[in-house]
């Protein structure tokens, strides 16, 4: 031990000159300069889009969806299938011609629903693949986290399915936009429809995924019900991925709460709610009032992994398969032509998310951040399933109506499980960008 | 233990000097593996450190801990920290994640090392997954829970706002003396530390206070019999390797200033003990292999898609491609963790002493072959 503290003037010598020389080294790498207008231009006949989803975790299901979705897309672009959407957005220039004469090409990676994996993941598509733009994510967490580095890095990036107030709220981000609604809007939505369904006098009880998307919802959501006279008698926070629920939903039969809000997504919610039905909290009656089960936001599959307890559940979603605009209809049949089944709202948003973008640089005219950014934002779109939609500038956020859904009683087949309530128009659903904070920046070239 | 007898101090230094060429040199030579990009090549930096640095622990004295993530996780905070209260210059943010992370791997030693083998194991692994659900609840004011810590241009940053570069256009990134410390600059930043921490683990390797950490690893009670007290030899390496953890978890967040509650998770305490095993576990360059090998199959294979195999196995006629390519996707994309499994099934099974002992073989091989077979009899292979 002496001897490895007291190293000898010969060994100290030795070990300097090597450090020396390694300090040296770097100098010859780095002087290589990039010369062109912005990151990742593409040069050959190809551009590539990252396609970042989870494949892996709690949110697994959705990744694959989402991904079905943007393979798809990228189909449409090039001119190959039906052309989905692209035959009913309203206006576009895309032919199915590629993008800017260039055909599309894409790399894919797994977020592993982690923000260090899905940085890790997005930063190989921008360093290594030449990325142009960075699409997906199935967290918000996630979402933020690889926001931030795209805003850093110098390309675009179009969220996937993302729920959170904080991706367009605290958190935004100049090269950031994102098409899914948000915490705000499910509340705005979902009040008036609690309200004639459950009455103003009411005890709610939350159960909230603990990380921004729950924290925001569990927000949004309390502050719509109050506002209608209910009381939250208590918000209990879970871990992301828990599994196990019953030790939460245990006290809420002796809280004196008569409805319990899940705040929770994916596989968190299959499990939250069944665990919930199975304790028996649906057939109680608290305060002489049948007990409620609302969970905040949908989707089909979701509603699939629960099965019979979602029944008569009320919610609410981006979109639904079962929408009879003509843009929904040419979706679902160019999906399910190619994959069986119908799309869920995740391969919705991330299908139009990969078109909005492609309409852009063709309307910019250049894959430049900084242009395609000017194109999208205050761009005004209809015919992609949702009716007319606004793309605010002001904090990148789409403005269009939202579902309100229940499970459905008599489902006609397995995919059959949503019922559409009511659709309550975007006028309903806007609010100041103000009210969240944040700040937009500089849009970023990356050079 | 033949091969503490056969090193010299010249071969020990021209190993080094070669191994600091090849770590230098990455961007050259991984470029046509497909794996020659910044954030890589800073990972296999960043992760062959923190391997060699659970390499002085496990390898040496044979404790096996599984908790060495939270030990990357107390560096992580600590300098995402030290940049939102100090400034953006990664030095002072690196010192005090080592000081720090030693601190806490003191105190975790302390408690654990009351304990050998696989009650060690499990005390290590508790105190790990203890830390991970405090960063995830109650220490959320301090970790920011799942959303993980960033830092924000309405920190204090008192260093940076006194030598005047407090206001930064766009975003936050670790700044030493004007150089960013993202892309090629960060990746030759970590490799410099690698280089250090590799070198400080050849010493470590080489001196009496490594002879008796091997010693404690072939048996501890005979050890305890003469009278010696081997305890605060195994928690100087606990604390050295936690160091060496508590650096890696800074640098992580140097390269990308942004610290998040799953690099404390199990899974990442068992990668450290994967990457070690996979290389050769209580050889020098062995764990910085491993590290290299998992992660290039995490970040390579698990872009593959059914695109890219198609491409790859274009060359086959249409039927017989289209079954090579279902078999094989099952193994790329999500199913990386696949190969990673079997591959490491196989060197476990065939190649106890990781792929530096299959290096060994091959070497052993080749010079039976050069002296025309039967002549290597005399020198007998270690018993693993």
């Amino acid at each position: 031990m002496v001897d490895f503290l007291n190293p000898s003037r010969r060994g100290v010598l030795k070990g300097g000159a090597a450090v020396g020389a390694g300090l040296a080294m770097p100098t010859i790498f780095s002087s290589q300069a990039w010369a062109a207008d912005y990151l990742n231009k593409p040069t050959g006949d190809t551009v590539t889009f990252g396609f970042n989803v989870p494949q892996t975790g709690a949110y697994a299901d959705e990744g694959a969806d989402e991904l079905r979705a943007y393979q798809l897309a990228v189909k449409h672009l090039n001119g190959e299938g039906d052309g989905g959407m692209l035959n009913t957005m309203n206006p576009t220039v895309l032919t199915g011609n590629g993008v800017l004469g260039k055909k599309v090409a894409f790399v894919t990676g797994d977020t592993q629903t982690k923000s260090d994996a899905a940085r890790a993941s997005a930063k190989r598509m921008i360093e290594k693949d030449g990325a142009i733009m960075i699409t997906g994510g199935s967290s918000s967490g996630v979402a933020i986290a690889v926001q931030s580095l795209c805003q850093e890095a110098g390309v675009i990036f179009m969220a996937g399915l993302t729920h959170s107030n904080d991706t367009t709220g605290k958190d935004k981000r100049r090269n950031g936009f994102r098409h899914f609604f948000n915490a705000y809007m499910s509340g705005a939505a979902l009040a008036p429809v609690l309200k004639s369904t459950y009455g103003s006098d009411r005890k709610a009880y939350h159960l909230t995924a603990d990380y921004t998307w729950g924290w925001t919802q569990e927000e949004s959501i309390k502050n719509s019900t109050e506002a209608l006279g209910w009381e939250t008698v208590e918000a209990v926070r879970t871990p992301l991925g828990a599994g196990d629920f019953s030790q939460y939903i245990t006290p809420v039969l002796n809280s004196g709460a008569d409805v319990l809000i899940l705040n929770h997504y994916g596989k968190d919610m299959v499990n939250s709610l069944t665990q919930a039905v199975q304790f028996g909290l649906r057939d109680k009656q608290v305060n002489g009032k049948d007990f409620a089960i609302v969970v905040p936001l949908y989707s089909r599959l979701m509603a699939q992994g629960a099965g019979e307890n979602v029944k008569g559940i009320l919610g609410t979603t981006n979109w639904h398969w079962s929408l009879q605009d003509e843009g929904s209809k040419a979706f679902v049949k160019s999906f399910g032509e190619e994959y069986g089944f119908p799309p869920s709202q995740a391969a919705h948003t991330t299908y139009v998310q990969a078109i909005l973008y492609a309409d852009a640089c063709e309307r910019a005219g250049t894959f430049m951040p900084c242009g395609v950014v000017e194109a999208l934002e205050g761009f005004e779109f209809d015919g992609m399933g949702n009716g007319p939609t606004l793309y605010r500038a002001a904090d990148h956020q789409c403005f269009k109506n939202v579902l309100v859904v229940k499970g459905n009683e008599n489902p006609t087949s397995q995919f059959d499980l949503l019922e559409i309530v009511q659709e309550v128009p975007a006028e309903q659903v806007t609010y100041d960008p103000a009210i969240f904070g944040g700040e937009l920046g500089e849009c970023n070239n990356g050079v | 233990m033949t091969t503490i007898t056969r090193e010299t101090a010249r071969g020990d230094l021209l190993r080094f000097a070669l191994f600091a060429v090849l770590i230098l040199a990455m961007p050259l030579w991984l470029a046509p593996l497909g794996a020659g990009y910044p954030d890589l090549m800073q990972k296999f930096a960043i992760y062959g450190l923190f391997a060699v640095g659970f390499n002085i622990l496990f390898g040496l004295t044979g404790y096996l801990s599984f908790g060495h993530a939270a030990f990357l996780g107390v560096g992580s905070y600590t300098a995402v920290w030290s940049f939102k209260l100090l400034g953006m210059n990664p030095l002072p943010a690196i010192a005090l994640a080592i000081v720090l992370a030693g601190a806490f791997a003191w105190v975790i030693g302390f408690v654990s090392l009351r304990r050998t083998g696989i009650y060690f194991a499990i005390l290590t692994l508790a105190f790990a997954q203890m830390s991970y659900n405090l960063a995830y609840s109650v220490l959320t004011p301090i970790t920011n829970g799942e959303t993980g810590l960033r830092v924000l241009n309405s920190d204090p940053r008192v260093l940076d706002h006194m030598m005047g570069a407090g206001e930064v256009e766009g975003s936050l990134v670790s700044t030493l003396f004007g150089i960013e410390m993202n892309g090629l600059p960060g990746f030759y930043f970590c490799a410099v530390w690698l280089l250090i921490g590799m070198y400080v683990s050849f010493r470590l390797f080489r001196s009496p206070f490594g002879l008796m950490l091997m010693a404690i690893k072939s048996n501890q009670n005979r050890m305890n019999f003469t009278g010696i007290n081997t305890r605060p030899y195994a928690l100087t390496a606990f604390v050295i390797s936690g160091m060496y953890a508590g650096l890696a978890g800074a640098l992580l967040c140097v390269t990308d200033p942004l610290a998040g509650a799953e690099r404390m998770q199990w899974t990442a305490s068992g990668e450290v003990v994967l990457m070690t095993i996979l290389g050769g576990a209580g050889t020098l360059l062995g764990p910085m292999l491993g590290a290299g090998i998992i992660k290039y199959s995490e970040n390579i294979f698990s872009a593959f898609n059914e695109q890219t195999l198609h491409e790859i196995f274009g060359f086959l006629p249409d039927g017989v491609e289209g079954a090579v390519v279902s078999v094989a996707s099952l193994f790329v994309g999500e199913g990386w963790h696949l190969t990673l499994g079997l591959l490491f099934m196989l060197i476990v099974i065939f190649l106890p002493g990781g792929v530096i002992e299959g290096g060994h073989r091959i070497q052993a091989l080749l010079r039976r072959r050069g002296k025309g077979g039967g002549a290597d009899q005399a020198h007998p292979q270690a018993a693993e």
